[in-house]
């Protein structure tokens, strides 16, 4: 979700107090000062992660504090892509290499589709990652690419950014 | 207009045909196969040259060579229509210095010498004031680099993504629609004779990366080699990879690739929606090109083909004679 508010001290504190009040946990507190918006704003992202049936509470609690909600984003993770993976997965252990890209904390795979082969012939899978935004769908692709290289694996990309 | 023709195969057989069925006021005063040569200064009987390739299997007289029709002919322009040679660019190379070294137009459909050496060739037209074109070496009919370099002047490309090889296309519509596998659909396109019996620089991606060398370095300003090209193949595509995506409403199609803001050119397998205008059937050949002012423009149509190559081939050398040529 991103909040903006008044660029004067204690507002930020303003703003996450009632977050941890229900329980979220904050990811990421992103500012910028918006050349578009007034002089005294200043835009803050802040990416969380909140209990089902919360978020009510929580736009009460800010409302409370004066703080602004521009927009909220439901979902953390809001870039997906999905690829296609092709070569000897289970010999090369697939599921260190969906665990490297969740051990990074910016992107996860959220979806896997493997389809198992005849023996010794290479399998193929597609697994869907998600991320923050886009820069770090571009760094778990790389992420990606390295451990395909290593294991001699086959990555499908996408054409468009889905 | 006169032209000498090097190389009677399919595509210069093509030509043949086409210019003895159109009345273009092209006439050719002479062809050259592997074998002979024939130099005729009023012109060619076309019939009688085809009869004999196809009695004899030479087109000529086996004591005239392809360099004396390129050096002795009499001629406004040659076209280069003998096999690519992606290493070292002969024979072609070879043929196109010395008509250009006589100050005469060219005209090919021959990737290896414009991949190889197209600013060299561009530099001896440009100080002898003769034109040398390349339509047929990209995408075969579709008029892409006359798109470029005419119509769409001015533009500044920010992407251009296209299926540049119709025998891998072929081999992914069918493993698509069929489910076959790799094997089996290159078998088929084999017996169609849209696969070569080496089909490595197809399936493996070289020929759509030289299209992009091509594209790169003569029209986006790039300097590029193949071995700036990132290249992957469709040989290890498996039939479970295309249903996978399937289930998502995409396919897998070869994508050549290039942006040059990132100075990025790639030949890969990639994902992509059905409905995308990229997805084209069998051999056909597609390209979209994303420019700032006209936005996106895809282009679809035959890639490769006797008459289809040929089409390219004349309207390069009517593109010529209507700027340069009297007196014809
Ligand atoms: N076919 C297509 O659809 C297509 C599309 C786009 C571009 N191209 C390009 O166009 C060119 C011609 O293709 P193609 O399909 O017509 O090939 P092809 O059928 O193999 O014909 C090649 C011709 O060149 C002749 N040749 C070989 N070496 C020669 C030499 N040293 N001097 C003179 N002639 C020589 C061959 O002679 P023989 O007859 O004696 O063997 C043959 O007549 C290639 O560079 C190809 O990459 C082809």
């Amino acid at each position: 979700m991103k909040l903006e508010m008044k660029d004067t001290p204690g507002q930020l504190v303003a703003a996450l107090k009632p977050i941890s009040a229900v329980g979220g946990n904050i990811l990421a507190v992103i500012h910028q000062r918006d050349a578009l918006s007034t002089a005294e704003t200043l835009d803050v992202q802040i990416v969380l992660e909140l209990p089902e049936g919360r978020l009510e509470r929580l736009l009460e609690l800010l409302r409370e504090q004066n703080v602004g909600v521009v927009r909220i984003g439901e979902e953390r993770l809001l870039e997906k892509r999905s690829f296609i993976l092709i070569g000897h997965l289970m010999h090369t252990d697939l599921g260190d290499t969906v665990d490297r890209i969740d051990r990074t904390g910016f992107a996860e795979v959220t979806e896997m589709s493997l389809v198992m082969p005849a023996i010794n012939a290479p399998s193929s899978a597609r697994i869907t990652i998600r991320s923050i935004n886009i820069d770090d769908m571009k760094s778990a692709l790389t992420i990606l690419q390295n451990v395909a290289a290593e294991k001699d694996l086959l990555v499908i990309e996408p054409l468009e950014e889905m | 207009m006169r032209i000498a023709l090097l190389g009677f195969g399919s595509v210069g057989q093509g030509i043949a045909r086409a210019l003895r069925e159109k009345d273009l006021g092209i006439s050719i005063t002479g062809i050259a196969d592997s074998r002979s040569g024939l130099i005729a200064p009023g012109g060619i009987d076309i019939d009688a040259a085809l009869a004999q390739k196809r009695e004899l299997g030479y087109c000529g007289d086996p004591s005239v060579r392809p360099m004396d029709v390129a050096l002795l002919a009499e001629y406004d322009a040659l076209v280069e229509v003998t096999p690519t040679d992606v290493i070292t660019g002969e024979p072609a190379l070879t043929h196109i210095r010395a008509a250009l070294g006589r100050g005469r137009h060219v005209v090919t459909s021959n990737k290896g010498p414009i991949a190889l050496a197209y600013d060299d060739l561009i530099a001896e037209a440009e100080s002898r004031h003769v034109s040398l074109r390349y339509e047929a070496t990209v995408c075969g009919a579709i008029p892409i680099i006359h798109a470029l370099q005419e119509g769409l002047a001015g533009n500044r490309v920010k992407r251009l993504s296209g299926v540049l090889n119709g025998t891998c296309n072929y081999i992914l519509t069918r493993m698509s629609d069929e489910g076959l596998t790799y094997e089996q659909a290159l078998m088929e396109a084999r017996e169609l004779g849209y696969a070569e019996a080496d089909p490595t620089y197809d399936v493996k991606g070289i020929d759509a990366a030289i299209k992009l060398v091509i594209l790169a370095n003569t029209i986006l300003h790039m300097d590029k080699a193949l071995d700036d090209v990132q290249i992957t193949g469709i040989d290890l595509l498996t039939p479970d990879a295309l249903r996978l995506a399937e289930e998502q409403e995409m396919t897998i199609r070869l994508i050549g690739e290039i942006i040059p803001d990132e100075d990025i050119l790639r030949v890969s397998p990639r994902i992509i929606g059905k409905a995308h205008p990229l997805v084209v059937e069998g051999t056909l050949n597609a390209v979209t090109v994303d420019t700032d002012m006209a936005g996106e423009i895809t282009f679809i149509g035959k890639g490769a083909g006797s008459v289809e190559t040929a089409s390219a081939i004349i309207g390069d050398l009517l593109f010529i004679r209507d700027r340069y040529v009297t007196g014809t």
